[in-house]
């Protein structure tokens, strides 16, 4: 069963993500070009292109672990101005955003419930107990609450990236940031971490994916964008970029990875 | 010629009554300088890290300053040099007790500079992307990670504060050499007495030895 965007998300309703113009430079490096990118609610978008792209460049101006220079960006209401450094208005975005990486980034002197619970426990403010069973309940839910006491390096990579899940989880966010979540994965683990996210995309969670898996991208993509040397080049259904691509250099990526 | 020396045991033990005296304050100026070389070490460490110019500039001057001269020397000038610009006297303990901290300091700033940035890129981005403070992600992510891996490198400096202070004796702290040296000056027994001097240091430095090693080993749950 697939739906489509206009099922579950309402194009009246304020996007999460609003971002017009948007310009990155590395130093003399031009990383984004002029992104114009608008997320809705409930929406779940797949960026897809070639590494050094600058598509986790753009997913990482969402949350502020990147700065851009021109343009604007609003996430959540909040505005988050160009050369922004820390601020309230950062954290507070931080607190609405959720964000699962490549490199899973447990912290390893915590167990993984202390993983789970620590933001709600030290930003939120609940307590103990609160925020011990809200993460037994994410932990269920990505299938791990039996490792709940065992430390990161006990767990195999797949077991760890869906710690990192339920961690960015507990915060209850409203938008979820993948930066390549399955590409430091094994193969035969791959699926268990797409599995939990295509749950949590079918419960309606807001996400933006920066992946390579492109069975998965049609699969759970409202939307998918290619993005190709920091420029948004073609943007659509899944059935209309994979299947009927109008962009030359699209159909020469697709060409590339869709092959093998 | 007459090499009929013999080695006294019985002076070299009955010295060690009298050096043992000295151990409270080999203890006090170690521990008390390095408690508060850990202080300096963790401010200036951290200022030296900073992204602002004006706070990390005088963390450079420090560090470089106090890791560039001889314990001997900086002790030497806070005992007779500061005096003459308080206008008092400043207790030999006291001088012992400062040069080992600004000495420690120095060396546990790099320390501690180099265990926090030894943490990965992704642990701190993991911190802020839940919405941690950039205080809290270093409190809670970053620092007791860090701390792990600087108990080692703090180990090292803990010995070599230890034995720093046997050079205190020229300010006239009762410390373990300077109680050697005055057994010796009634005694004539330097071989027996200095062999049990070396010895006694060897017991406080193997003590913390094995308590670091304990420590180390109980930070290991968790790697």
């Amino acid at each position: 069963m697939k739906r489509t965007a206009a099922m579950k998300t309402d194009p009246t309703a304020e996007p999460i993500v609003r971002m017009e113009k948007l310009n990155k430079h590395f130093g003399q490096l031009h990383v984004l070009k002029d992104i114009d990118l608008t997320v809705a609610p409930g929406e779940v978008v797949v960026i897809i292109g070639a590494s050094g792209s600058g598509k986790s460049t753009l997913i990482r101006c969402i949350n502020g672990l990147e700065e851009f220079q021109q343009g604007h960006l609003d996430v959540d209401g909040k505005v988050l101005k160009p050369h922004g450094k820390a601020s309230k208005t950062l954290q507070q975005i931080r607190t609405e955003v959720g964000m699962v990486f490549q490199q899973f980034n447990l912290f390893p002197h915590l167990s993984v419930l202390d993983n789970v619970t620590l933001a709600p426990r030290k930003v939120r403010h609940a307590s103990r107990d609160e925020a011990r069973q809200t993460a037994e309940r994410l932990l269920e839910r990505v299938g791990i609450a039996d490792q709940a006491h065992k430390y990161p390096a006990q767990l195999s990579g797949g077991q760890q990236q869906r710690v990192a899940l339920a961690r960015a989880l507990a915060m209850e966010p409203r938008l979820m940031l993948f930066d390549e979540p399955t590409s430091a994965l094994d193969p035969e683990m791959i699926g268990e971490v797409l599995d939990a996210m295509r749950e949590l995309a079918r419960d309606g969670m807001t996400m933006v994916i920066v992946t390579h898996e492109m069975n998965f991208a049609r699969e759970v993509a409202d939307r998918v964008i290619y993005i190709h040397q920091g420029e948004i080049i073609e943007q659509g259904t899944p059935d209309e970029v994979f299947d009927n691509p109008q962009n030359e250099r699209t159909q020469s990526f697709l060409s590339r990875v869709l092959t093998h | 010629m007459d090499i009929t020396f013999q080695f006294d045991w019985q002076a070299a033990f009955a010295s060690i009554p009298y050096l043992l005296k000295g151990i409270p304050y080999t203890l006090l100026i170690s521990f008390g300088g390095l408690a508060i070389g850990f202080v300096i070490g963790i401010v200036f460490g951290l200022l030296r890290i900073s992204p602002v110019f004006w706070l990390r500039w005088p963390a450079i001057a420090y560090i470089e300053i106090f890791r560039g001269t001889p314990v001997l020397v900086q002790v030497l000038f806070i005992f007779y040099g500061l005096p003459q610009l308080l206008g008092g006297p400043i207790d030999a303990v006291s001088a012992g007790i400062a040069a080992i901290a600004v000495n420690s300091g120095a060396y546990i700033s790099e320390v501690v500079r180099g265990g926090v940035q030894s943490i990965e890129r992704g642990q701190r981005e993991a911190g802020l992307s839940l919405g941690l403070s950039q205080i809290k992600t270093f409190r809670y992510v970053i620092w007791p990670q860090a701390f792990r891996r600087m108990i080692p490198a703090l180990g090292n400096q803990g010995i070599i504060s230890i034995k720093d202070t046997s050079l205190f004796a020229v300010i006239g702290v009762g410390e373990l050499v300077r109680q050697g040296q005055i057994y010796i000056a009634t005694t004539f027994r330097a071989l027996e007495v200095y062999l049990m001097v070396a010895l006694l240091y060897l017991v406080i430095t193997l003590t913390l030895s094995l308590a670091l090693r304990m420590l180390e080993r109980k930070g290991l749950v968790g790697q």
